[in-house]
């Protein structure tokens, strides 16, 4: 390929935008002043304070403890409906589910939180004993946004696989649970872990929906940085946003590293 | 010989497509069958459906004499080589083996005895630790043979066994295969579009197209003795006249009289009369004009090493010689040659 000259500064331009901000916020967790945007020295004293902030600890359980669980259930469903698709050839509306399916991934955060309220308020009005909003709501909401994700990775995952594989396995004298729990679900578990990985930093990073959906006692993480922002930026906040890019970081890597097809029928 | 496998009038249709046209099959304890038929003729769909992988619309399959219509594959007493060779990634050689085994209960010494055993049939009882992807391609192709092997298949069936090996390692195989069934005595049904690999392995062949089975038989019959175009096209080259029948044999057609030696339908009726190449001598010019023969240039050689093939120009036709080279005078491009063949060499087929 013929290279152009200038091509390779209109990457290093374009990574600087992505990346000069946050490296700005991970530069200046480290100030030892008090203002955000004057630098004095170097000191780790904010993460020091962040672990002491027993909201913020709280906030960060939450966060965890509602990405586990809205990542494994979006896995669940998200397989589901991505092996759906792959495998039941053309069923009728298979478009129709297709894109419902995928339809989360396009709609705004802010029409999924709200329309995801409505539904969570009229189930508690509908249903007398039903729990009000919390954490159980939040993990609903996030699965069913972050279930698309998976859903596609699964899918993909699934269509470069051989059915031949499946096939042999059968042939062989494997029914059809043995077929898909000893054959297809090993196969597809790069995918698996890849789908876990991501629904779990969608869940981690979202501010908009939890915020809609969310109850009095359960406030996430994304939601404590956003509101204590309104307040003031203190410098405790960079050092919690300086953590969360490093797990989000480390997380989306080991997606990439699960998703690559090593396990893959072909050569 | 008892027919370990019989088909009767199977049918399958994909949407608009016929797969298979009624065909009806009779596959015996101890054969080697070649379906053998361009791609898309419905082979591979026939194979699928004795293993069980294919529902068939109309017609049955009979494995000893028991119908298998309704049977799953996991159910059914043949295995299957695939063309892809399919082997499980996340496994290794020896637990790809032990897959089929563990299905039917077997533990402990008796499933290390037996994918021992099947490994060492195909001589890779030291690769048993390996993952697929650590293989070459002809060791991926034992390891599924092992595979299938293992399970004791009444029948095993082989889709392109050969498609995706080099032409060294193919012929050796193509060996291994007929002195492993041989040893098994089981059937062994290929699936290939190779004529020559069908030919050189199998003890019968059935010539497959648009979905019907066009001629069965052994691969010297066949050669020999094919009853249409289609099957005379498929092994190898024959020349082929399209006319009409002037007498009890003989045909007129574009190489003038024709002289035939099989028996011919009656006089006036529209036939093909067909010439293998090497039943053609050649020789120099002559003006006489008899039959079963015809004058011509000599237009290409296509020099092969142990043969050369001749092509000569005669009027619209160009007729296909094979010559034995050092037998006999060499003729070279721009001669000109009278070609002949006896008549006992002319094949009469449906035009």
């Amino acid at each position: 390929m013929r290279r152009i000259p200038w091509l390779g500064l209109a990457l290093a331009a374009g990574l600087a935008f992505l990346y000069v901000p946050l490296a700005a916020v991970i530069v200046y967790s480290f100030n030892a002043s008090r203002l955000v945007t004057v630098w004095t020295g170097f000191s780790t004293a904010w993460y020091g304070e962040l672990l002491n902030d027993r909201q913020i600890m709280a906030a960060a359980n939450t966060s965890l403890v509602v990405g586990v669980l809205s990542a494994t259930l979006a896995v669940i469903v998200g397989a589901a409906a991505g092996y759906c698709l792959a495998r039941f050839g053309a069923f009728r509306a298979r478009w129709l589910f297709a894109t419902a399916t995928i339809a989360p991934l396009v709609v705004p955060e802010v029409i999924t939180g709200l329309s995801l309220l409505l539904l969570f308020v009229a189930a508690e009005s509908a249903v007398p004993f039903l729990p009000g909003r919390g954490l159980a709501t939040i993990v609903i909401a996030h699965a069913s946004f972050s279930m698309a994700t998976v859903a596609l990775i699964v899918r993909a995952r699934l269509a470069g696989m051989d059915r031949e594989i499946e096939d042999a396995a059968s042939d062989l004298g494997a029914r059809p649970f043995t077929v898909f729990f000893r054959i297809t679900l090993p196969m597809m578990a790069p995918a698996l872990a890849a789908g876990w990985l991501l629904a779990f930093v969608l869940s981690l990073d979202d501010v908009v929906i939890a915020s809609f959906v969310a109850g009095p006692q359960s406030t996430t993480l994304p939601m404590v940085i956003y509101s204590s922002i309104r307040l003031g930026v203190s410098p405790k906040i960079n050092a919690l946003a300086a953590l969360l890019v490093a797990a989000t970081a480390l997380l989306l890597g080991c997606a990439a590293l699960a998703g690559r097809n090593r396990l893959s029928g072909r050569r | 010989m008892p027919a370990v496998i019989r088909i009767e009038g199977l049918t399958k249709r994909f949407g608009d497509v016929i797969a298979l046209d009624a065909v009806s099959l009779d596959v015996a304890e101890n054969e080697f069958l070649a379906l053998l038929g361009p791609s898309g003729c419905g082979k591979t769909t026939l194979l699928r459906a004795i293993a069980g992988l294919e529902t068939p619309d109309a017609g049955q399959i009979l494995i000893d004499a028991v119908n298998q219509n309704g049977r799953a594959p996991y159910q059914r007493p043949v295995n299957m080589m695939f063309q892809s060779y399919a082997l499980f990634p996340h496994m290794t050689v020896a637990d790809n083996v032990a897959f089929g085994l563990r299905q039917d209960g077997l533990k402990g010494a008796a499933l290390t005895d037996r994918v021992r055993e099947a490994l060492a049939r195909v001589e890779m009882e030291a690769l048993g630790t390996r993952k697929p992807q650590q293989l070459s391609g002809g060791q991926k192709q034992r390891v599924a043979l092992a595979r299938c092997l293992a399970k004791r298949p009444r029948a095993l069936l082989l889709d392109e066994p050969l498609a995706a090996l080099d032409k060294h390692l193919r012929e050796r195989t193509q060996l291994e295969l007929m002195t492993l069934r041989e040893k098994l005595g089981i059937a062994f049904i290929v699936v290939t579009h190779d004529q020559d690999e069908a030919m050189g392995m199998a003890t019968r062949v059935a010539v497959m197209d648009r979905g019907r089975i066009l001629q069965t038989g052994a691969p010297r019959d066949l050669y020999d003795r094919p009853l249409n175009r289609a099957v005379a096209g498929f092994f190898g080259h024959m020349n082929i006249w399209d006319g009409a029948v002037t007498g009890t044999d003989s045909v007129a057609c574009a190489a003038g009289t024709v002289r035939v030696a099989d028996p011919l339908p009656r006089e006036g009726a529209m036939v093909a009369v067909a010439v293998r190449p090497e039943q053609i001598t050649l020789r120099g010019p002559e003006n006489d004009v008899g039959s079963n023969q015809i004058t011509g240039v000599i237009a290409e050689v296509v020099y092969g090493g142990t043969v050369s093939t001749y092509f000569v120009r005669h009027g619209e036709h160009r007729l296909r010689v094979v010559r034995q080279n050092g037998a006999g005078a060499a003729f070279r491009r721009g001669d000109t040659v009278t070609a002949s063949w006896p008549a006992a060499a002319v094949r009469v087929l449906a035009p």
